[in-house]
């Protein structure tokens, strides 16, 4: 037998059960090509509705003005911008496994980098609508963007993390849909090649732009898929940090600290894991994905939610220090008195336990390896990353330097709320066309993996380490002459 | 429509693939193409294409984007519209940095996937001729074009004896048409999984 690539046997396998290449194509496949579920009906159907719900609430707030949620001249943001920071922070996960994990070669990012890159752009979809809505005037949001008009013409100030968060959010999204995008050609190729009925040949056949799978156009591909992911890296970095300047360039107590950007990036990170868990927990269970969505990665990625965990509590506690160490009797009232404690206290505790305490459990390996309990811990993790915002937010408006526009309450309106339960509903809708539309498994990235990091090339493996030393230099040898262009790597 | 001729063979296994490879190159065959289910790492060197410099798109277009930023916040804020803020320099270039970099980011990467549909052919609405439909699946589809110098017969004793599962002639159109998946091609048939 030949050696292509040698795998320690300490690494667990990233496809279970001794899958061929057609097994892979037809186990991710095949639940496209069935008849949608019941329960896939029932989980649409209610999508649907919050998202009509959502529309109706949209609706009043264009209607009748910004005046249908309770925002005020002091918590200006409220919960619209709440909701905007978290789903942002949510779409982060998604080219962070495809772009950043590709670029660090980690090999079970080709289990989950197709849902999370979708949850990505949801996510993005989602965010996008809160800072457009919150303009009060809808109609006017192209006013953002610089074109040419006849008020001058009057530019937009490019000085304002405002547009910023603008050409970062657009550009964000335009870029994940390209990668995403781009990854599913071949995997629309695979499924219009299969395709018994002619709709299905003609619709996949158009997704497909007619990929052939030419050794020439695969050689394009990866170089663009890493050129992209080289793109990607730096640009998920500077998103949330973008987000983050929006905060912290203004003058604001509690806001105005330069730990925001590394803060944000790593809280985004975490909550973003945290949801690409909670859905391929379902995805696996729902779609019998098992083989391809394994314990191990589960485990790596709660690796990754313990790790942003920590760092998002250090940021918490270097807060609190900064605020006391500044001396500055404004950044000390803040995070003192109407913090920690003072009526939002309970929120501020609700986003430390959540965020900073629970995640801690995951030190265990027992627990990284529990479904169930990860399936709480994701919700929980992001219960928590949406009070930080909403801490973060309300917190530090409700008490500003003038005493008289202190704000004593702030509750939001069904319309608030509804806005954002119409975004889940948008959320879900979209997540649910692309469990049952698309190849929720990269089907050709799993097929690469599949000869150097499936469970029969690891048993493969594990023969060959049993196998005394001059027996397999002779057995290479004489590989290496017959078959000579097979490279043989030692070990 | 360019007819041309080509023999089609089917390896089901890289290692079988990788010196059929060697010896269709030795033997002095040129190949029409070997069509992949997934990027076999190390083909396109054994086939002796050359690397691409698709990145090379990639960096000019990133650059496009960056002196767009630059020059035209310059002009906005220096000569087209100067507002006095706070006193602050017009030409604020520190300030213009993230907007300069995502514009960079934009740029390169629709420019490059522009770049890569156009170079590579591929479009909504284009429709090629597929010389197998497992190509997609889990077949390595080997195509080598039939011309004075490879007869068919030859050819597809040679692809047999190098270790092709499946060999036969296909006549059909080199690119691409535009045209719809639907028609004119067979339905697939459900193989034996295991």
């Amino acid at each position: 037998m030949s050696v292509t690539k040698y795998e320690s046997q300490l690494r667990e396998p990233l496809v279970n059960g001794n899958k061929t290449y057609g097994q892979v194509t037809h186990d991710i496949v095949h639940t496209i090509e069935a008849k949608p579920t019941r329960l896939w009906y029932i989980g649409f159907y209610i999508s649907v509705a919050l998202l009509m719900f959502g529309a109706y609430s949209v609706y009043r707030e264009v209607v009748y003005g910004i005046g249908q949620w309770n925002v005020n001249r002091t918590i200006g943001w409220g919960w619209d911008i709440t909701n905007f920071v978290w789903w942002v922070g949510i779409g982060h996960a998604g080219t962070l496994i495809s772009a950043i994990l590709l670029l660090f070669r980690q090999g079970w990012r080709t289990g989950v980098n197709r849902a999370a890159e979708a949850m990505t752009i949801f996510a993005v979809m989602c965010a996008g609508q809160f800072p457009i809505f919150h303009m009060g005037r809808v109609w006017m949001a192209f006013f953002t963007l610089p074109y040419p008009n006849t008020r001058g013409p009057l530019w937009p100030n490019f000085n304002s993390p405002l547009l910023w968060d603008v050409f970062a959010i657009s550009t964000y999204f335009t870029v994940s849909l390209l990668f995403w995008y781009s990854g599913l050609l071949p995997d629309f190729a695979t499924i219009r090649d299969r395709a018994k009925t002619k709709l299905r040949k003609r619709l996949y056949g158009l997704a497909s732009f007619g990929w052939s799978g030419s050794t020439k156009h695969w050689q394009r591909h990866e170089s663009l898929s890493l050129v992209l992911a080289g793109l990607s890296t730096p640009l998920v970095l500077s998103v949330h940090t973008i987000v983050s300047f929006d905060f912290a360039t203004s003058v604001v107590p509690g806001w105005h600290t330069t730990i925001f950007p590394p803060y944000f990036v790593a809280g985004a990170i975490f909550s973003g894991f945290a949801m690409v868990q909670t859905l391929m927990l379902i995805l696996r269970k729902v779609m019998g994905l098992q083989d391809y969505i394994t314990l191990g990665h589960i485990e790596a990625m709660n690796k990754v939610i313990v790790l942003t965990g920590s760092i998002v509590g250090c940021a918490y506690l270097t807060e609190l220090f900064m605020a006391w160490y500044s001396q500055v009797p404004f950044e000390q009232d803040i995070f003192f008195k109407y913090r920690i404690a003072g009526p939002y206290g309970w929120s501020y505790w609700l986003m430390m336990t959540c965020n900073v305490i629970s995640p801690q459990l995951f030190w265990s390996r027992k627990l990284r390896r529990n479904v169930l309990f990860t399936f709480i811990m994701s919700i929980v993790v992001n219960i928590g990353m949406w009070f930080e915002r909403f801490v973060i937010i309300v917190s530090s408006l409700y008490r500003d330097y003038l005493p008289s526009s202190w704000s004593i309450y702030y509750r939001p309106t069904i319309w608030e709320i509804g806005f954002y339960v119409g975004t889940f509903g948008l959320f879900f809708t979209c997540f649910f066309l692309f469990a049952k539309y698309f190849p929720v498994i990269a089907i050709a990235e799993i097929k690469y993996v599949l000869k150097t990091n499936g469970e029969s090339f690891k048993n493969e493996m594990a023969e060959l380490e049993s196998k005394n030393v001059d027996e397999f230099v002779h057995e290479m040898h004489h590989d290496h002459h017959e078959e000579g262009t097979v490279k043989v790597a030692h070990h | 429509m360019a007819l041309k001729k080509f023999v089609v063979g089917c390896f089901e296994d890289e290692k079988v693939l990788f010196p059929a490879v060697e010896k269709v190159r030795k033997a002095g065959y040129k190949f029409h193409d070997i069509y992949t289910p997934f990027p076999v790492h190390g083909l396109d060197k054994a086939m002796g294409l050359r690397d691409t410099s698709i990145h090379t798109a990639g960096f000019l277009f990133g650059m496009i984007g960056t002196t767009t930023a630059v020059t035209f916040m310059t002009w906005v804020f220096t000569k087209d519209w100067p507002v006095n803020i706070g006193g602050k320099p017009n030409f604020a270039l520190p300030a213009w940095i993230p907007i300069t970099f995502e514009l960079t980011v934009l740029c390169a990467a629709v420019g490059m996937v522009l770049t890569f549909c156009y170079i590579c052919q591929l479009a909504p609405f284009l429709k090629r001729h597929h010389f197998h439909p497992r190509a997609t699946d889990d077949l390595f589809v080997m195509v080598i074009e039939c011309s004075e110098k490879a007869n068919e017969e030859e050819l597809k004793s040679f692809l047999g004896s190098v270790g092709a599962q499946e060999v036969n002639t296909q006549v059909a159109e080199e690119g691409w048409w535009i045209g719809k998946y639907d028609e004119e091609q067979e339905l697939y048939k459900e193989p034996n999984i295991a």
